[in-house]
């Protein structure tokens, strides 16, 4: 057993911390937030070859595991990079999941020389799960609408779930085609921009089958994981280094229990999530059927430990941390963006109870 | 025990309900778009003006204060009779429920005389300038001096987070006047012209988008010895009158913030995937939950007040409001826009009420810090009420100027 990533995924997570400690964190993402245009810093990570990682070599990438892509997830959490490069894993993950080697060619390439920006979109605006989607298919065009969707702005393709003939699944919409409206939509998040897609008849091509998108559904909940304990653990470690350094009645705040337990409760979600995450990730890269179970567990947590951290981090920097200059803000906004992204604990633990279920009811 | 009106508080709430629906008719739902920052402030004077004709402010405070000398429990029927209205009233909750009462408890007489039925008309707007960015919750640690220059005192130093200082006419503020005394004994409280030479507020930014409160500064300020609240070097003593009425001012749930009708009237319209929303056990559980926190919160403020009517002194119990308030509304927005998935999320074309859960969700982390943080209100139980033992204080006794300079 060994629970950790391999060296080439920790030597890309390194070379990613290194890059987006440098350009990216709180401070890009108030540019972003105040209106600052991201894309020299996108085209700059399509430089890396961070959206070629996972595709393969013969579709033009550097085929690396899907580790490279949980580590990408984080250090992108971590930084609040305001780039769509998970949205980008995710719709990668997609085509190698369930593209037909038709499908992966025509996209793939486009994606890892960074010519095309591909998102993936679930939600309807109201109150659906991700396992439901009233946009529907007919022969081969999709009508409904999609929203909120991750970066779509700035995007060429979108992977959305719909239902057609066979159920709920997954479909690839080009999104420069006739019938696609893409409209931005305010959300509490100010710094990854959102939109609404509209379809009227817009030619929708399918990509695996009703089963498969749900097999897809845990592997971008993985990501999301990671993405989510980044994103934490920046909230926790700004939480930390003020409690070292704020004085309340002569002492560190640090050294008051109620500062000091919240912290270590951050610490103790954190790695409650992290263990998850990565028994996730192992069974995302080996196809272990624990993979539906250990997902779920893993973005349950992971949820769990960003809530409580961004909230926490507000408070243990009192009046400050209630300010628009601070940072705070932009942790405890993602937090939701993060619970929107993919559907909420509440989705996540059924799915999560319910595959222990079969597990139990196939042992028997 | 009755928790029903007694023969008296019933002719007093028939009488508040229908001056109510004759006065307060066009606040029966919330405002269609928030009002701009004008607006809001004569919308605010005018609904006191209204009250105050009517003979509804001051209700217990007395009559020689232009109060109407009559029982909290009058207080709170009004309040509650109130509450059935969206009017503007936040603009004069710190200046009635936390300045006033300690102008009237520790001011000087002519002084008394000229502030409280000003206020009390809704002429003027009153705030609170007691933190600092080196001193919140450790409030006894300010630094703004006050130096007595003749008949005057002239205050130097910086407050922030100051509510409605932008929009306030007068403040109470707590400044050191003797540099040389422990913390908490080198204090004095005064009032000061927020209009006057050298006094600038600048707003500030709230996480949440708003405006409301301030960083305010104050350069060579004169003020009068007679504007002194309280003797030289007590305020800290003044500075605790004004939180005691602060535990009963803002401890409960700001009035018209969603609270468990709000969900229950959400989660009727939402279908999740697994059936209705209020078929759901945890939906249910949470809607019991926030039942439970607000309403408590409710009732045990009226024991509070019960208890004041028969002539006790609120205590610290009152410190357990906001801690519970306060994060049951965070947790129940979170919840709510959770329920409604990632519609929960989007800001644009949200209905009322989840625009409101969306309001409350960044709200809330102010509220857990505003007048007392979580924490700090714990400590207060832990210490004050239950007899634990304090944190150490290794600055408690010392000169202020020898423990800021280590
Ligand atoms: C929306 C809003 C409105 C406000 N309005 C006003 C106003 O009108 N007038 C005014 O004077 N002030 C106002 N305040 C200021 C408020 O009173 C202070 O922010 C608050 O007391 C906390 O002080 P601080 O910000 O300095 O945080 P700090 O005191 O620095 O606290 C930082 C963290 O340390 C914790 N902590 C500190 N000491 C201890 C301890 N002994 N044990 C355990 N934990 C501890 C706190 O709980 C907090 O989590 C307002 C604040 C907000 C957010």
């Amino acid at each position: 057993m060994d629970f950790d990533f391999s060296d080439d995924a920790k030597a890309l997570r390194e070379q990613a911390r290194k890059f987006l400690d440098e350009r990216s964190g709180p401070k890009v993402a108030r540019t972003v937030m105040d209106g600052g245009d991201a894309t020299p810093l996108w085209r700059e990570v399509v430089d890396l070859g961070w959206p070629a990682a996972r595709v393969p070599e013969a579709n033009g990438g550097v085929g690396m595991s899907s580790e490279a892509a949980c580590v990408l997830a984080e250090e992108t959490g971590r930084s609040l990079a305001p780039v769509p490069l998970i949205q980008s894993l995710m719709a990668t993950e997609a085509l190698l999941l369930l593209g037909t080697a038709a499908q992966q060619a025509r996209w793939l390439p486009g994606i890892a020389d960074g010519s095309i920006i591909a998102v993936t979109g679930w939600a309807e605006g109201g109150a659906a799960s991700p396992a439901v989607a009233h946009a529907r298919v007919s022969g081969d065009t999709m009508r409904g609408s999609k929203s909120p969707v991750a970066d779509a702005a700035a995007a060429h393709l979108a992977v959305l779930s719909a239902t057609g003939s066979n159920g709920t699944q997954l479909y690839l919409v080009d999104l420069t085609g006739p019938g696609v409206a893409v409209t931005p939509v305010a959300t509490l998040d100010l710094v990854r921009p959102h939109s609404a897609l509209t379809l009227a008849d817009a030619s929708a091509d399918p990509l695996g089958t009703p089963d498969g998108y749900h097999d897809w559904l845990d592997r971008a909940a993985v990501l999301s994981a990671f993405e989510a304990l980044g994103t934490a653990t920046a909230a926790m470690d700004m939480a930390v280094a003020y409690a070292k350094e704020r004085v309340a009645f002569g002492q560190k705040i640090g050294r008051y229990q109620g500062v000091k337990h919240k912290c270590a409760d951050m610490f103790i979600k954190l790695e409650l999530a992290r263990g998850h995450a990565l028994h996730a990730a192992w069974a995302m890269e080996a196809g272990a059927p624990e993979l539906r179970q250990a997902a779920a567990a893993a973005r349950v947590a992971s949820l769990e430990a960003l809530a409580f951290c961004a909230e926490e981090n507000v408070q243990i920097h009192g009046g400050i941390g209630y300010t628009w200059d601070s940072d705070c803000q932009f942790y405890y906004r993602r937090n939701r963006a993060l619970v929107a992204g993919l559907g909420s604990r509440t989705f996540w633990s059924e799915r999560l109870v319910r595959s222990l279920e079969q597990r139990n009811a196939a042992a028997a | 025990m009755d928790f029903n009106d007694t023969p008296e508080d019933a002719v007093y709430r028939a009488k508040a309900s229908a001056w109510l629906a004759a006065n307060a008719g066009e606040y029966r739902n919330p405002p269609a778009i928030p009002y701009s920052r004008e607006e809001f402030v004569r919308r605010s004077r005018a609904w006191q003006k209204a009250k105050h004709a009517a003979g509804y402010t001051g209700i217990t405070w007395p009559m020689a204060m232009g109060g109407q000398g009559l029982s909290p429990m009058h207080s709170i029927v009004f309040s509650q009779e109130q509450s059935r209205y969206h009017v503007p009233t936040s603009l004069f909750d710190i200046g009635l429920g936390m300045c006033l009462p300690t102008v009237f408890t520790h001011g000087q007489p002519d002084v008394v005389a000229r502030y409280v039925a000003p206020a009390l008309a809704g002429d003027e707007v009153w705030c609170q300038l007691f933190s600092e960015p080196a001193a919140g919750s450790d409030l006894a640690g300010i630094r703004t001096k006050a130096v007595k220059d003749g008949d005057d005192w002239v205050i130097d130093g910086q407050k922030v987070w100051t509510t409605n200082a932008h929009l306030s006419d007068y403040g109470i503020i707590v400044t050191r006047t003797d540099p040389s005394a422990p913390k908490h004994k080198g204090l004095t409280m005064f009032i000061v012209d927020m209009h006057g030479p050298g006094v600038e507020a600048r707003p500030l930014k709230q996480m949440s988008g708003g405006s409301d409160f301030n960083e305010v500064f104050f350069t060579g300020v004169r003020v009068s010895d007679s504007h002194r609240l309280g003797a030289v070097g007590d305020g800290w003593k003044v500075a605790l009158t004004t939180l005691m009425h602060e535990r009963l001012a803002v401890g409960g749930k700001p009035s018209h913030a969603p609270g468990y009708a709000t969900l229950m009237a959400l989660a009727a319209t939402i279908d999740t995937d697994t059936g209705p929303a209020m078929a759901q056990r945890d939906v249910r559980q949470r809607i019991a939950a926030s039942y439970i926190a607000d309403e408590g919160i409710k009732l045990t403020q009226m024991r509070a007040l019960s208890a004041l009517a028969k002539g006790q002194v609120p205590g610290p119990e009152q410190s357990i409001s906001k801690v519970v308030v306060a994060k049951t509304m965070q947790d129940m927005a979170a919840f709510a826009m959770d329920l409604n998935e990632a519609g929960g999320f989007v800001t644009t074309g949200a209905d009322p009420d989840l625009a409101r859960l969306q309001g409350s969700y960044m709200a809330s982390a102010g509220l857990r810090i505003a007048g007392g943080t979580d924490e700090i209100l714990r400590n207060i139980i832990a210490e004050r009420v239950l007899g634990l033992p304090g944190d150490l204080r290794p600055d408690k006794d010392l000169p202020f100027n020898a423990s800021v300079a280590a």
